[in-house]
């Protein structure tokens, strides 16, 4: 159920990203949705690819700092509100989220947010008791 | 001239009386220091037989490693009773360098930094600014005990906080600043950003002797114009006694040897072979008068070169060129010795570092700007942004609290860092010394 993303190093200057988004396109993977979180000097870049597994090890072939982290895929209603919401529900667990970010793709006429959490695990019940629908890895990205 | 007996010493004369305390120094170390029996054994030289100064070039070499091999006192030739001061470079414990002085020495110090600062114009009607860092670095207490044999008045400021300092320069009426040049270059800086209103030319200041570590003429002139004052340089090492080993005079040409009291010479520095006069190399210390420390053919790893002109200050003593270069990796920041080693040895400290790094080392307005790029592996990657800061400033802070110097530590990509065949491009300097 566990969704897998990628984290990559990259130093924070012109070409990097390009460096590596070409590793993945000569391989034919695809990118589903990709954020940078970033310092001045350098930035961790988080994707999740139609081929985790292939992209790592290419990334890692190619020299570049990579790891698999696994992260929720959360669907909400595409709607005012319905994201504070999911917050609030968290907030009453006590569920921190390390990071968060939307997916580019809405699955039907829903959203979809991923969110990194502490534990996982514990997040993951607490959000099926709440009634959440947690997107499951192969209805994501096919694979 | 402070000391003109020893200063203008005619040449042949000179060359008499370093022959004379260097067989009292060679049979002092021999006698005195177990390393000194062993190593001149083992090399067959017999100080009873020393006889010309030519003799010298069979006497082994005293590298800086074995200085740091005798940590603490192994070197030192006297019982801990005679010993009055103890003075120690810079560095973790486990490679720092002490030296011991008897009362003598302090004694001897403090003529040879007398003289120094007369070179530059001192005499007893001076007031001396000391804004070298007091301490066991040997510069602050080194100035000061000078500049009271010469009957100058004394500011033991010591280093940092540049607003007092200019304050003092002002209101004491301070003629003479002592620093390291690029802490004179700080405190013009300092001037023109937050005190519009002070003037150097309004005040006493008249001559900087700076030191402890390189520096150019074009810095020379920079400090000149901008302060108003003569700008001399002055050299020394702790091993062979601190400050006061050589300094310039009038005519800002070459720093003056104390020869009477420190023995030099210049060799290749891969064969170990004494080169002739004039050439450039490695320079080679033997004390003639230490008696606590005595250091026999100690390499500096400090490239220059020696030679003699008849000087219009009237000086007889041996002329070195400014140091601008060293023998080996060592890196002078801030006055701050530093070894690339040291750096690697933090990074291994900090867990699931690989020592690929590049120590990169340039000149931001005055003062010495240190990076140090090191390369990211799946060890210490992590997804969580705040946890790589956090390792970065962890290094910081290993760096900081280890060798002395704030760096800044750049995480980089792997394999961005040059590997060259063989030997690895850890320093890049930029600095142009």
């Amino acid at each position: 159920m566990n969704v897998t993303q990628l984290s990559l190093f990259l130093e924070n200057k012109p070409g990097h990203l390009q460096n590596a988004l070409k590793v993945l396109a000569e391989e034919g993977i695809n990118i589903m949705t990709l954020t940078i979180a970033e310092v001045a000097d350098f930035g961790i870049v988080r994707m999740i690819v139609n081929k985790p597994q292939k992209a790592l090890e290419v990334l890692r072939q190619n020299k570049f700092v990579c790891s698999p982290t696994d992260v929720l895929a959360i669907e909400l209603d595409d709607k005012p509100g319905s994201l504070l919401k999911a917050l609030q529900t968290f907030s009453k667990r006590n569920l921190n989220i390390e990071y968060m970010y939307a997916f580019t793709e809405k699955r039907g006429d829903r959203a979809v947010m991923i969110f990194k959490f502490a534990d996982i695990e514990a997040a993951k019940k607490a959000l099926l008791e709440e009634g959440f629908n947690v997107v499951k890895k192969i209805d994501l990205i096919g694979e | 001239m402070f000391n003109k007996q020893y200063e203008a010493m005619e040449v042949k004369k000179l060359k008499e009386l370093q022959l004379e305390r260097l067989k009292w120094s060679l049979k002092h170390a021999y006698n005195n220091v177990p390393y000194y029996r062993q190593s001149f054994d083992k090399a067959k030289f017999n100080p009873d037989k020393f006889s010309s100064l030519d003799d010298l070039k069979h006497v082994p070499f005293l590298m800086k490693q074995a200085m740091r091999d005798s940590y603490p006192f192994g070197l030192f030739a006297v019982p801990m009773e005679k010993v009055i001061r103890i003075h120690s470079s810079s560095g973790t414990t486990g490679n720092a360098t002490v030296v011991g002085y008897t009362k003598n020495d302090i004694e001897v110090w403090a003529e040879v930094m007398a003289r120094t600062i007369a070179a530059a114009g001192g005499t007893e009607k001076d007031i001396v600014q000391v804004a070298y860092g007091y301490g066991l670095f040997t510069g602050g207490l080194g100035v000061h005990y000078g500049a009271e044999k010469l009957g100058a008045t004394v500011i033991p400021i010591s280093g940092g906080n540049t607003e007092r300092q200019l304050m003092l320069i002002k209101d004491f009426g301070t003629t003479i600043l002592a620093c390291t040049p690029s802490y004179a270059i700080n405190m013009a800086d300092f001037v023109e950003k937050k005190m519009p209103d002070y003037d150097f030319k309004k005040t006493k200041l008249k001559a900087g002797i700076f030191g402890a570590e390189p520096w150019t003429e074009s810095m020379r002139k920079e400090i000149e114009t901008r302060m108003g004052i003569d700008a001399y340089d002055i050299y020394g090492l702790s091993e062979v006694i601190g400050p006061g080993v050589s300094c310039e005079c009038s005519q800002k040409s070459g720093l003056h040897v104390f020869e009477d009291h420190f023995y030099v010479e210049v060799i290749d520095p891969e064969t170990g072979e004494v080169l002739p006069e004039g050439e450039k190399g490695e320079i080679v210390y033997t004390s003639l008068t230490k008696e606590a420390c005595p250091v026999i053919r100690y390499r500096s790893r400090d490239i220059t070169r020696i030679y003699r002109d008849s000087c219009k200050c009237g000086r007889t003593l041996i002329k070195m060129e400014k140091v601008t270069g060293r023998s080996d990796d060592m890196l002078i920041i801030r006055g701050v010795n530093v070894f690339p080693m040291q750096i690697e040895a933090v990074l291994m400290e900090i867990e699931g570092t690989e020592p690929h790094y590049q120590i990169i080392v340039d000149r931001k307005g005055a003062l010495d700007d240190v990076e140090i790029m090191v390369e990211v592996n799946e060890r210490i990657f992590t997804d969580e942004l705040g946890a790589l800061k956090g390792l970065a400033e962890r290094i910081e802070q290993r760096i900081r609290s280890a060798l002395g110097i704030s760096a800044k530590i750049t995480l980089v990509e792997p394999s961005t860092l040059q590997r060259s065949e063989g030997k690895a491009k850890r320093v890049i300097d930029k600095r142009q010394l």
